[in-house]
């Protein structure tokens, strides 16, 4: 099919004649047989249709400016503006939709029918720069989008200060289930097969789920935009850590019929390396495949997608601690306790996880205004944890997880002239298996749970300026565990006679239990996006969600060997409930924009880890935390700009702040962000093979909110026991890192575009710590680092 | 005034149109029903997990309960017997410490650690373990107050194959009347090459405790 046969335009007439009431009449012929009908003419705030042979008419519209928009599905939509000021005759040619984007880009509008929320987007070329890094590490790209890291190769995005369980990471379609509840458990996903990242901050995205209280990360995968085969290749190296990666992915577009992708991803890493002293065991290796393949009709399509993720992580060997005592020396000695030479070999503790995820799509189009979407899909999380054993139980996982989730959903989608609606029914089963062939007594148990969810989220636009947004979900929500609670431990939990129900077997020093929860859960959303004079606009939305406690938060009632900490679980949780305001004002000038989103989040039974004192094993005295509710406030503000300097020099900057208080209590929350400024500057000149050349800076300030969970050990010290402080609370120092990053686009064989980039990570080799790296008690960040990109399109 | 433009007359054919709706229908009840089929399939197939019904609690193998010090007097007399036993593991009950007896003035004892594991049934003799592992284990014996120091003994059989200490065996020579606390630690993947490591002094010796032990003893 040659796009150059179509060729399509418009022409009005002005005529002499002035008339207050006009007239548009006119034919719509097409490239391909249609029913004239079904087509729909929107001018202004009027609909009309076409005859069966395609003529149209409309009289009595008024001088001035008008909007026409006319659309039939399976062809590119004409959409233009008219300075009407007498009768018209205009014709149209519809042209056959040659690509399948424009498709994809209404799916992609109408998957966000909340329009009072400034949603914040992360475009390809951004994502391709983090090629040989983490979902997490390109998220902070977004104001008030920080991370929680263990090491560097287990990054968790944090959203306005929250994360784990409250921050939801929707791949594909896909909400992604893979163990999410523990901070050390990064996202299952490979940032190569991301196209385009859309964060929604706060629980306003209701057609995904009711329970993200921090918020949202979308990710659309990469599809074709043309009828053509079109391929990709990103090889990295990285000289911190001597490895990169290689991704590799095959496109193949088509409007009509079949089209599909394919998509590979290899990564190996070596130990990492700080300004002065080897990472020892923080290599890391990944291997991903995903791809999909897609039957497009004129009203419907049926996709069936498959990916798998595989990733073998090492965690820092000095970070295996046994009791505070240990803790105590590895915090005050300031240096890692285990320093090795470079190696790639990854020992135990490791981490060696892999996703696996099947969904099949099957989207019907009603007429070009309603579309109806089926989706089910099947995950299998098989999370390995190995930690530093005795003998041969060095070869057997210490945790054993296996989490499988069925889930299906259907969402109808209807578009009207000034309003959109968007409703869908979902449902998942989820089994949690914990193999008890580690020897050690499992975090989290087996258990099974069901989900079931409706809503119903509707938009309306008053006029072109004003609209508003309100949507509704209902979650049910049932968990059904098997766990053995050892006697001692039941009691000293106070679980007798509140939960002795749950008791079904007696095995000597432990209980059998199969605790069973069941949850009823509203969550809603609503707010304005008003588009004033002079390009502000402002948005506002308030939303009120609830999270169940996860299995962690309930069941968990041992020693965290990677936390060296007894955690706690609580029966007795309930669940946590956020009602956020949020405001985002934007403003566009000519070469200046900025965004100023503040929001307030109130939480009633925020669930945190506190920590309450010690327990006394034959392993020494360990820290107990348990899971606690509190109510918490989070305030925070986030502020992004842009300035088109010249046409050849940029400037960007954000900067994030949020305050989170237990105000039950009146002290800080625990793990807040620390406030962040980033500052880019950008030269870019098209002559010189569009050379592109940055440098960021990023600033840290010490977090100085933080609760004070200090506590004293005895260590021996001179034949005596002295006390002595164990300061696991006081946030690291400020940092400022400084980013280069620069590229060119070279012309190789066969016309393709190849571009070279080369990049230095904290350019001045500063040595700091992240209050949010769960290993800041262990090592240093990372040191300098560069790196070389090359990437192919064919 | 009124201008015609138009472009591409078009000719509609209405047999043609049918015939496109006909097909399209047959491929949607062809492709719903591959996917009806590929969705039962993987439910199927992904359903046979774990047997709730037929659980067994996790056997804790590797776990220390036990840990017991017995210290015997050069040329006869009381053996004393110092025991820490903590049969819950990581669970709430803190563990049981017993000391058998006071040790006697002007005596010399050869100790000997045993570790155990008696959370399962037959106990498991976890000090042959650390014997064939010898050079990822190291005991420490540090002591407060007025009490002589303990060191380790001199044997072949206290030492791993590298020549450096495990120290399973220690020696306590007492003088005169003391008392105090013996704290006896079990490092895994201690740094033996490091400063003073190797003639037990716990301070760089690094790595993660396995156990440690506290026991308030006297000499009388």
């Amino acid at each position: 099919m040659s796009k150059k046969n179509f060729v399509f335009f418009w022409l009005m007439l002005i005529c002499n004649l002035i008339y207050s009431q006009n007239s548009i009449s006119g034919k719509i012929s097409s490239q391909r047989p249609i029913n004239f009908s079904d087509i729909h003419i929107h001018l202004g705030q009027k609909i009309i249709s076409s005859d069966a042979s395609g003529n149209y008419s409309i009289a009595n519209l008024p001088n001035g400016t008008l909007k026409i928009y006319v659309s039939h599905i399976g062809f590119q939509s004409i959409d233009t503006i008219i300075d009407l000021k007498n009768n018209l005759k205009l014709d149209f040619y519809l042209k056959l939709n040659t690509t399948s984007l424009p498709e994809v880009v209404v799916l992609q509008k109408s998957n966000n029918p909340i329009k009072s929320v400034a949603t914040q987007q992360i475009k390809l070329e951004t994502i391709e720069k983090y090629s040989n890094q983490n979902l997490g590490d390109v998220l902070k790209e977004i104001a008030g989008v920080s991370s929680l890291k263990t090491g560097n190769a287990v990054v968790k995005p944090i959203i306005n200060g929250l994360y784990g369980n409250r921050v939801l990471v929707i791949n594909n379609g896909v909400k992604l289930e893979d163990q999410q509840w523990g901070s050390e458990h990064a996202p299952n996903f490979d940032i190569n097969a991301a196209s385009k990242i859309i964060v929604i901050k706060g629980a306003s995205g209701l057609q995904y789920s009711g329970d993200a209280i921090g918020g949202l990360v979308v990710i659309e995968p990469i599809s074709v935009k043309k009828d053509t085969l079109f391929g990709r290749t990103i090889l990295n190296y990285d000289t911190n850590g001597q490895g990169g990666s290689i991704s590799s992915s095959i496109h193949k577009g088509n409007d009509l019929g079949w089209s599909w992708n394919a998509l590979t991803t290899f990564k190996y890493i070596g130990d990492k390396e700080a300004p002065n002293y080897v990472l020892s065991n923080t290599g890391n290796r990944n291997i991903n495949f995903s791809g999909d393949i897609k039957f497009a009709a004129k009203k419907y399509n049926i996709t069936a997608f498959y990916s798998y993720y595989k990733s073998l992580i090492g965690i820092l060997s000095a970070s295996h601690t046994g009791n505070v005592n240990d803790l105590y020396q590895s915090i005050n000695n300031k240096i890692p306790s285990i320093v090795n030479d470079f190696t790639y070999t990854i020992k135990n503790p490791k981490q060696d996880v892999a996703h696996q995820i099947i969904k099949f799509n099957y989207n019907y189009y009603f007429n070009e205004s309603a579309f109806i979407a089926v989706q089910y899909d099947f995950q299998q999380n098989n999370r390995l944890e190995y930690d530093i054993r005795r003998g041969n139980y060095n070869n057997i996982a210490a945790l054993d997880l296996n989490l499988k989730t069925n889930a299906a959903k259907i969402d109808f989608n209807k578009n009207g002239h000034d309003w959109n609606v968007k409703s869908g029914i979902s449902g998942a089963l989820q089994n949690n298996f914990a193999n008890p062939a580690t020897g050690i007594r499992p975090l989290i148990p087996n258990y099974d749970k069901i989900d079931l969810g409706a809503y119903g989220i509707a938009s309306y636009h008053f006029s072109d300026t004003f609209v508003i947004d309100g949507g509704l979900r209902y979650d049910f929500s049932k968990i059904d565990a098997t766990k053995f609670y050892q006697k001692s431990r039941w009691d000293e939990r106070g679980y007798t006679p509140a939960f002795s129900e749950f008791i079904v077997g007696d095995y000597a020093s432990q209980w059998l239990t199969k605790p069973s929860f069941t949850f009823h859960n509203i969550s809603a959303s609503t707010g304005f996006h008003k588009q004033l004079e002079n390009n502000w606009h402002l948005f506002a939305n308030v939303s009120f969600a609830s999270r169940n406690p996860n299995p962690s938060e309930f069941f968990s009632d041992g020693l965290h060997h990677s936390t060296g900490v007894i955690e706690l679980g609580d029966l007795n949780l309930n669940k946590e409930q956020s009602t956020k305001l949020s405001v985002t004002i934007q403003k566009k000038y000519n070469r200046f924009s900025f965004e100023i989103n503040p929001y307030i989040n109130n939480i009633q039974d925020y669930i945190f880890l506190k920590p309450v004192g010690f327990e006394t094993t034959i392993r020494g005295a360990f820290p107990v935390w348990e899971y606690k509710q509190t109510n918490a406030q989070l305030i925070g503000i986030d502020i992004q700009t842009h300035w088109d300097i010249t046409n050849q020099w940029q400037h960007s900057f954000s900067f994030a702040y949020v305050n989170g208080k237990d105000t039950s209590k009146d002290e800080p929350l625990i793990d807040m962000p620390p406030l962040n400024l980033n500052s880019k500057i950008r030269f870019s000149k098209k002559e010189w093979r569009s050379l592109i050349m940055e440098l960021k800076s990023e600033i840290v300030l010490q977090q100085n909110q933080f609760p004070d969970n200090n506590f004293f050990t005895n260590i021996i010290q001179d034949n005596a026991l002295v006390p002595v402080l164990v300061d696991v609370s006081t946030p690291p120092p400020a940092y400022h890192l400084l980013h280069f990053y620069s590229e060119m686009k070279i012309k190789t064989f066969n016309k393709a575009i190849s571009t070279v980039a080369f990049s230095v990570q904290n350019i001045l080799n500063v040595s700091y710590r992240d209050y949010l790296n769960r290993q800041r008690f262990f090592a240093d960040e990372i040191g300098r680092s560069f790196q070389i990109q090359l990437k192919f399109n064919y | 005034m009124q201008t015609n433009f138009k472009i591409n007359p078009f000719n509609l054919n209405t047999n043609k149109m049918k015939t496109t709706i006909q097909k399209f229908n047959n491929s949607v009840s062809k492709n719903l029903k591959i996917c009806g089929i590929a969705i039962i399939a993987t439910l199927t197939f992904s359903s046979c997990s774990g047997d709730d019904d037929n659980v067994e609690p996790v056997n804790e193998e590797e776990v220390i309960t036990t840990v017991t010090a017995i210290y015997t007097p050069v040329g006869g007399g009381t053996a004393i017997t110092l025991q820490s036993k903590d049969l819950d593991g990581d669970g709430a009950n803190p563990p049981v410490i017993t000391v058998s007896s006071p040790f006697a003035k002007n005596k010399t004892y050869n100790g000997t650690v045993t570790v155990k594991n008696e959370s399962v049934t037959p106990a498991e003799d976890i000090t042959l373990e650390i014997i064939a592992e010898g050079v990822d284990h190291q005991l420490f014996y540090q002591k407060t107050g007025t009490l002589n120091a303990f060191t380790y003994a001199l044997g072949v059989s206290n030492l791993d194959k590298n020549g450096k200490p495990v120290g399973l065996q220690s020696v306590f020579t007492t003088t005169e009347t003391a008392t105090g606390n013996l704290t006896i630690t079990l490092r895994h993947e201690p740094n033996k090459g490091a400063a003073n490591v190797a003639s037990g002094d716990i301070t760089n010796a690094g790595g993660a405790t396995d156990f440690v032990v506290t026991f308030s003893i006297s000499v009388l």
